[in-house]
C-alpha cells in the first residue's frame, strides 16, 4: 500500500506577519509544518505501524526552503519525500492541487492520500477536494476519527453544532485531517539523524507543465489587520446596587465611558439580539 | 440569507436561489423576502440526497451549468465549505472560502490569511466564481423579489462510493458557535468541565452559544467542537465574551472579526485587554454568575 501525505511549509502560527507591499511579506520568520498536516502524517505512520505495510511519501509544493519541513516529515517517519519547487511563495489552491496531482501520479499510484483540512497561511480549505476530483476519488475532510477495513475507509467528520458524520468511502480515497484525529509524535534526535539519509526528490514546477499565465484566483495584496487596541477596562464589584460600586479608571485610549459601562452591566447594549451594539467597526469588516 | 444579501450587492445581478429540496415550500417565502428573483427547485430521481454529498454537489454543479450562473454563493460553515469545495472541484472553478466581503464590479474578494493577522485581496480571473462567506459576516437584509419558481429535473445517477452512514449528535448541546450571534467562551481558567456550567447558564439567558479556548479543550473541560481559533472554529458574532482566556494569536484567529469583544480576566496585564472593546477585570467565577443574574429572567432588559 502506498500513502501520500501532502504537507505545507508555513510560518509559525505565533509569528508576526509583516506585509512588505504587493504580495510580499517578511519571510525571515520561523517556519513550521502546517499543524493540520501533522495529524495527516501521524495517521499515515500509524497505518504503516499497524501492519498494513505501507510506504509513506510526503509531498509538498513550495520554495526550496520547504525542504526543511520535508526533513521534519522524514524525521517523524515518512519513508521519502517529494518537493515540487516553485519560485513564488503563493500558489492558487487549484494550481497547487494540479501540481500535487501530477507529482503524485508520476511517482506511483496512491491507495490513500492524506492532507490537512486547511493550511494556516492561505487558509484555502480545498486541497483535499481538488485532489479528489483530479484523481476521481471520494473525499472527506475535517476528519477527527479514521479506520480502515477491507478496501474501505470509515471516518468521522466534524460539522457544525458538535455533530459528526460517520462516512464510509471506497479506497483509494482522500482524507483531510483535523485536530482531534490523533496526537502527532515529536521526532527524537536519532530520528532527525536518520532523516538526513532519506531521499528528497526535487521537481521544478515547470517540469510538471503548469505555468498558467494568470491563475484563476490571483493574490493582489496583503494588508495587516490591526488589533482593536486596549479596551475600556471595568473594575469593581460584580453585583452593583443602584449605581454604587464599580469604578471606572480612565481608559487609556479614551473610548470607554460610564454610560457604556452601565449599558454593558445592565445588558441593554446587548440584550436585544438585533440591538445595535456599539459599533467600533473593524477596518476589515464590510 | 446572508448569501442572498451578498448576491444582491451585485449591481447587475439576477439572483437565483438553488433549492435541492423538492418539499421545502416553507422556505420559498423567506427566499423571496431576502431577494431571490427566481427559486430553482431541483428534483432528482433519488428521493433523499442527504447521505450522498457527492450527489448533492453534482446536482448543484449541473444547475450552475443549466442556468449559466456567473457565481455561486453560500455560507462557509463546515457543511457549506464541504459542499462548495465539492462543486468547485467538479467544475474546476475558482473557489474562495471564508470570504469577508465581495466586490462584484472589480471581481475581488477579501479573506483572512495567516490566521487573521493579514487580509488578502484576491481577484477571480475566471467564471463561475464559487464563494463561501464567513458565517454572520454579512447582515442579512430584507429586499423582496418575485421569487418565481422554476422546477429543474435532473436524471442523476448518484455514485454510492461515499455514503454518510450516521449523523452523531455530540454531548455539548446548545446552539452552534459558528452561526451564533453571541458567543461566550471559557479558557483554561474555567478549571473543569463541571465549571463550564456557569458559562452555559449565562449563555442560555443571553441566547448565546458556548465556546472554548484550546487550552480548555485540551484539558478536557470542553468538547473539541466548541474550540474557537486557529485549529478550531472561526466565528464572527455580534458579541464575543472571553472568560479566563489570555488572548493568544491562535485564539484571536478564530474570533477577531467579532463585532464587539468583551474580556473577563483577573489579571490586569492579560494580553487580551490590549485587543478587546471592553475588559471586565475580575474573577470569572464572580463576574459570569453576576452577568447571568443581571441578564436573567425577571430583569428589565
Ligand atoms: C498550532 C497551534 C494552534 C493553536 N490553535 C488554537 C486554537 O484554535 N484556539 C485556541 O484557543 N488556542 C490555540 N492554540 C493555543 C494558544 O497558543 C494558547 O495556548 C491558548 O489559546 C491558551 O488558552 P487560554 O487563553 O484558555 O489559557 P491561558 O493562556 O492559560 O490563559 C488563561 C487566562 O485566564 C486568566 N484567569 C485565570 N484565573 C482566572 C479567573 N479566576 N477569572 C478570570 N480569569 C482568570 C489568566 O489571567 C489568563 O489570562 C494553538 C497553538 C498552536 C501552537
Amino acid at each position: 500500500m502506498r500513502i501520500y501525505v501532502c504537507i505545507k511549509h508555513v510560518p509559525d502560527t505565533a509569528a508576526n506577519i509583516r506585509p512588505l507591499g504587493g504580495t510580499a511579506f517578511d519571510e525571515t520568520v520561523k517556519f513550521i509544518m502546517n499543524p493540520y498536516d501533522e495529524y495527516a502524517l501521524e495517521q499515515a505512520l500509524r497505518i504503516r505501524e499497524n501492519g498494513a505495510g505501507a510506504e509513506v511519501v510526503a509531498v509538498t509544493v513550495g520554495k526550496e526552503v520547504a525542504v526543511s519541513t520535508l526533513r521534519t516529515a522524514l524525521a517523524m517517519g515518512a519513508d521519502r519525500a517529494i518537493l515540487v519547487k516553485t519560485d513564488a511563495y503563493f500558489t492558487d489552491s487549484a494550481e497547487t492541487g494540479c501540481l500535487l496531482h501530477s507529482a503524485i501520479s508520476r511517482d506511483g499510484s496512491p491507495d490513500l492520500i492524506l492532507t490537512g483540512r486547511q493550511s494556516v497561511d492561505t487558509e484555502g480549505m480545498q486541497i483535499p477536494y481538488r485532489l479528489g476530483a483530479l484523481f476521481d476519488m471520494p473525499v472527506a475532510a475535517n476528519v477527527v476519527a479514521f479506520s480502515m477495513d477491507e478496501g474501505r475507509v470509515i471516518v468521522e467528520r466534524e460539522i457544525e453544532g458538535d455533530v459528526r458524520e460517520v462516512i464510509e468511502m471506497t479506497m483509494p480515497c482522500v482524507v483531510g485531517a483535523a485536530k482531534g484525529l490523533n496526537q502527532p509524535r515529536s521526532p527524537t534526535l536519532p530520528d532527525m539523524m536518520k532523516a538526513k539519509k532519506k531521499e528528497i526528490r526535487v521537481i521544478p514546477q515547470a517540469d510538471l507543465g503548469f505555468l498558467a499565465p494568470v491563475p484563476a484566483v490571483e493574490l493582489l495584496g496583503l494588508q495587516t489587520v490591526p488589533d482593536r487596541g486596549r479596551g475600556s477596562i471595568l473594575v469593581g464589584e460584580p453585583e452593583r446596587k443602584n449605581g454604587a460600586g464599580a469604578s471606572v479608571p480612565a481608559p487609556e485610549r479614551g473610548q470607554g465611558s460610564i454610560v457604556e459601562k452601565e449599558r454593558l452591566w445592565r445588558g441593554s447594549a446587548f440584550s436585544s439580539r438585533r440591538g445595535k451594539a456599539r459599533s467600533k467597526k473593524p477596518a476589515w469588516a464590510p | 440569507m446572508g448569501a442572498l444579501t451578498a448576491a444582491r450587492q451585485d449591481p447587475k445581478g439576477e439572483v437565483y436561489a438553488l433549492l435541492p429540496e423538492p418539499n421545502a415550500e416553507a422556505c420559498h417565502e423567506v427566499l423571496r423576502q431576502y431577494g431571490a428573483d427566481r427559486i430553482v427547485v431541483i428534483q432528482t430521481p433519488e428521493a433523499d440526497l442527504s447521505p450522498f454529498p457527492e450527489g448533492q454537489a453534482a446536482v448543484l454543479a449541473a444547475a450552475i451549468d443549466r442556468f449559466q450562473l456567473d457565481a455561486l454563493l453560500g455560507a462557509s460553515g463546515e457543511a457549506g465549505r464541504d459542499l462548495l469545495a465539492r462543486i468547485a472541484s467538479i467544475i474546476g472553478a475558482p473557489l474562495i472560502l471564508d470570504c469577508l466581503d465581495i466586490d462584484f464590479p472589480s471581481g475581488t474578494v477579501r479573506k483572512s490569511h495567516f490566521s487573521g493577522k493579514t487580509t488578502a485581496t484576491l481577484r477571480l480571473n475566471s467564471r463561475p466564481w464559487i464563494l463561501g462567506l464567513r458565517p454572520n459576516i454579512i447582515t442579512e437584509q430584507i429586499d423582496p423579489r418575485p421569487g418565481d419558481i422554476v422546477v429543474y429535473e435532473i436524471p442523476l445517477h448518484v455514485s454510492k462510493r461515499l455514503v454518510i452512514r450516521e449523523v452523531k449528535q455530540g454531548s455539548s448541546g446548545g446552539p452552534d458557535v459558528s452561526e451564533a450571534e453571541i458567543v461566550i467562551s471559557g479558557g483554561r481558567a474555567v478549571g473543569s468541565a463541571e465549571n463550564f456550567r456557569i458559562l452555559k447558564e449565562c449563555a442560555s439567558v443571553l441566547g448565546a452559544a458556548v465556546g472554548a479556548s484550546r487550552a480548555a479543550v485540551d484539558a478536557g473541560f470542553a468538547s473539541h467542537a466548541l474550540q474557537i481559533g486557529q485549529t478550531g472554529k472561526t466565528v464572527s458574532p455580534r458579541l464575543y465574551i472571553a472568560c479566563g482566556i489570555s488572548g493568544s494569536v491562535q485564539h484571536f484567529a478564530g474570533m477577531k472579526t467579532a463585532k464587539v469583544i468583551v474580556a473577563v480576566n483577573n489579571d490586569p496585564d492579560a494580553p487580551i485587554f490590549q485587543k478587546c472593546d471592553y475588559g471586565l477585570l475580575g474573577d470569572l467565577f464572580e463576574v459570569v454568575p453576576a452577568l447571568t443574574r443581571a441578564l436573567g429572567p425577571g430583569r428589565s432588559k
